[in-house]
């Protein structure tokens, strides 16, 4: 295991290391003055890629205990990130501090003990049913469908889904045993070259737009070309996973396109709310929600889909 | 703080400071959005709402120390020295102009603007929350006091920056202690000055409408719920 991780890992920052080139290569030719922000936005991604990539290459290599944390951490950014623009009230208060510091530290135990029966429903069923009563009896109704439809929302995103990244650690998969990590980081490379992909192709050729109103910045151009070369690079990785080349390229394709719509559902939210990005913590991307829409998005489907194909 | 402080002092005042700081990013990950005006080295009166006590060190924590290091927060005396602890925060690390808020308090004849233009004659930036209390009430704004007003009227290129600072009242509610980790924007407004006879209540009424337009909400357009109170 450790020594494909190693080889995985030094292929990517060969990769990055290329990109970063290119990136030095575009801003000394067309923008010697640094003052076009299309390609200093480029720049400041590509380096936040680095710190990114340390980061988790840090937590694949110290193992499973380093992994949960790490998404335990995330899932905590991000729940910030999306409970800023909750509609709430003071009456939400505890309600709201039971989401933070008790149902995400407790799904993410349940993870780390390996109890898929619990994990698999305590938000959905468990915390769905018992936070509104938790809220309800404050006695305040007003806004109340809103404020605990969008605090369900959120828990499900940014802690339900997104521990299903980690989740994958706990599946039992014959032949594959001790190398769980690598799926995880299979789904994490394809996933986020897809959306590095369509950024990459929707630059180069984007024209006609998908979604005007709810993203600018995604086109036809940018989702054929950004799905397919990410679905074949998941492909050609296919010697890191338990699939057969053939299941590799159909579940990189669904975990793609799932990374693709689940970006543009959490940019719907944004433009509703009226802003440009979910936070300020990672340059040149925003926040953590930003770089972590698609993976969320597609996790657990890849998760139940392995579960289901795979797994004893 | 004078030079005469020792420096024990000093350094103590320092680290929580930087304590103070500190624990405003981890608590409210805070931002600044320098909308309305660029953060620059220059006298300025930042006047901010209030809703909570964590106003100042968030919206201190937020300001680029070049800035900080010459701005100095208008504070309540009778909340600041209440004891020991609050004292040494208010006086050596936050470098307060303490003002009581209580008439009866003060000797014969003091003038509470007295320190304030003191300040502001030695050069100072200020911070002022000009509600003059914490806001408890369901409107976005409480009416603002006169303060700022005096200042401008004595000095008509001073700066007045609107500072919006959003969220802290559902970070921490009054009378809760534990507080929500949500993320808290600071916003800078377009600087605004006293004019050449302007009477009292029209710069505050312009004050006011300012400050409320600093407000990210006011720029959302698509807010598909009722803002309360969001009325101008």
């Amino acid at each position: 295991m450790m020594a494909d991780l190693v080889t995985l890992l030094t292929g990517v920052l060969i990769f990055l290391g290329i990109a970063t080139a290119i990136g030095r290569v575009i801003a000394w030719k067309y923008d010697p003055d640094g003052t076009n922000p299309t390609i200093d936005n480029l720049n400041a991604r590509i380096m936040a890629w680095w710190a990114m990539i340390a980061i988790l290459g840090a937590a694949f290599l110290l193992g499973r205990g380093a992994v949960i944390l790490l998404f335990a951490f995330l899932s905590f950014a991000a729940l910030r990130e999306f409970m800023t623009l909750t509609t709430k009230n003071r009456a939400d208060h505890w309600s709201l501090l039971a989401a933070f510091f008790v149902v995400l530290p407790f799904q993410y135990y349940l993870i780390w003990i390996n109890w898929y029966g619990l994990y698999s429903i305590f938000v959905p069923v468990y915390v769905f049913l018992l936070l509104p009563i938790f809220t309800v009896i404050k006695g305040e109704e007003k806004d109340f469908l809103i404020r605990i439809s969008e605090t369900q929302y959120a828990l499900m995103i940014c802690v339900f889904c997104a521990s299903h990244v980690p989740a994958l650690l706990t599946l039992d998969l014959p032949g594959f045993e001790g190398r769980n990590v690598l799926l995880i980081a299979w789904l994490v490379i394809v996933v986020q070259i897809s959306d590095v992909l369509q950024y990459v192709w929707g630059k180069l050729l984007g024209k006609t737009k998908i979604a005007p109103r709810i993203s600018p910045s995604k086109t036809w151009e940018g989702f054929v070309g950004g799905i397919l070369s990410a679905t074949l690079i998941g492909t050609a990785l296919f010697w890191i996973t338990p699939f057969s080349p053939v299941f590799a390229f159909l579940l990189a394709l669904a975990a793609t396109l799932m990374g693709f719509f689940g970006g543009l559902v959490m940019s719907a939210i944004k433009r509703d709310r009226g802003i440009k990005d979910w936070g300020h913590l990672i340059s040149g991307h925003g926040g953590f929600i930003d770089r972590l829409d698609s993976v969320v998005f597609a996790a657990p489907i890849f998760f139940h889909l392995t579960r289901y194909g795979w797994a004893t | 703080m004078d030079t005469h402080t020792p420096l024990y002092r000093r350094i103590a005042a320092r680290l929580l400071g930087w304590g103070i700081r500190t624990a405003a990013h981890v608590v409210t990950a805070v931002r600044a959005d320098w909308h309305g005006c660029e953060p620059v080295d220059k006298q300025r009166v930042y006047f901010a709402n209030h809703t909570s006590n964590a106003d100042l060190p968030v919206l201190w924590a937020v300001l680029p120390p070049r800035i900080r290091a010459h701005t100095r927060p208008v504070a309540a005396a009778d909340y600041w020295l209440k004891n020991p602890l609050r004292a040494f925060v208010g006086r050596d690390v936050l470098n307060a102009v303490l003002i009581d808020r209580r008439p009866e308090a003060r000797a014969a004849g003091e003038d509470p603007m007295s320190d304030i233009n003191q300040a502001i004659d030695d050069g100072a930036s200020l911070v002022i929350f000009p509600e003059g209390l914490r806001n408890m009430t369901d409107e976005k704004l409480m009416p603002l006091k006169a303060g700022i007003y005096n200042m401008g009227v004595s000095k008509p290129d001073l700066e007045f920056v609107p500072v919006w600072i959003e969220n802290l009242n559902k970070i921490m509610p009054k009378g809760e202690v534990v507080p929500v980790p949500l993320i808290c924007t600071v916003t800078f407004g377009t600087p605004m000055f006293v004019r050449a006879g302007e009477d009292k209540d029209a710069f505050l009424d312009r004050a006011r409408l300012a400050l409320l337009e600093t407000d990210p909400d006011h720029r959302r357009p698509n807010r598909s719920l009722p803002r309360e109170g969001a009325t101008l």
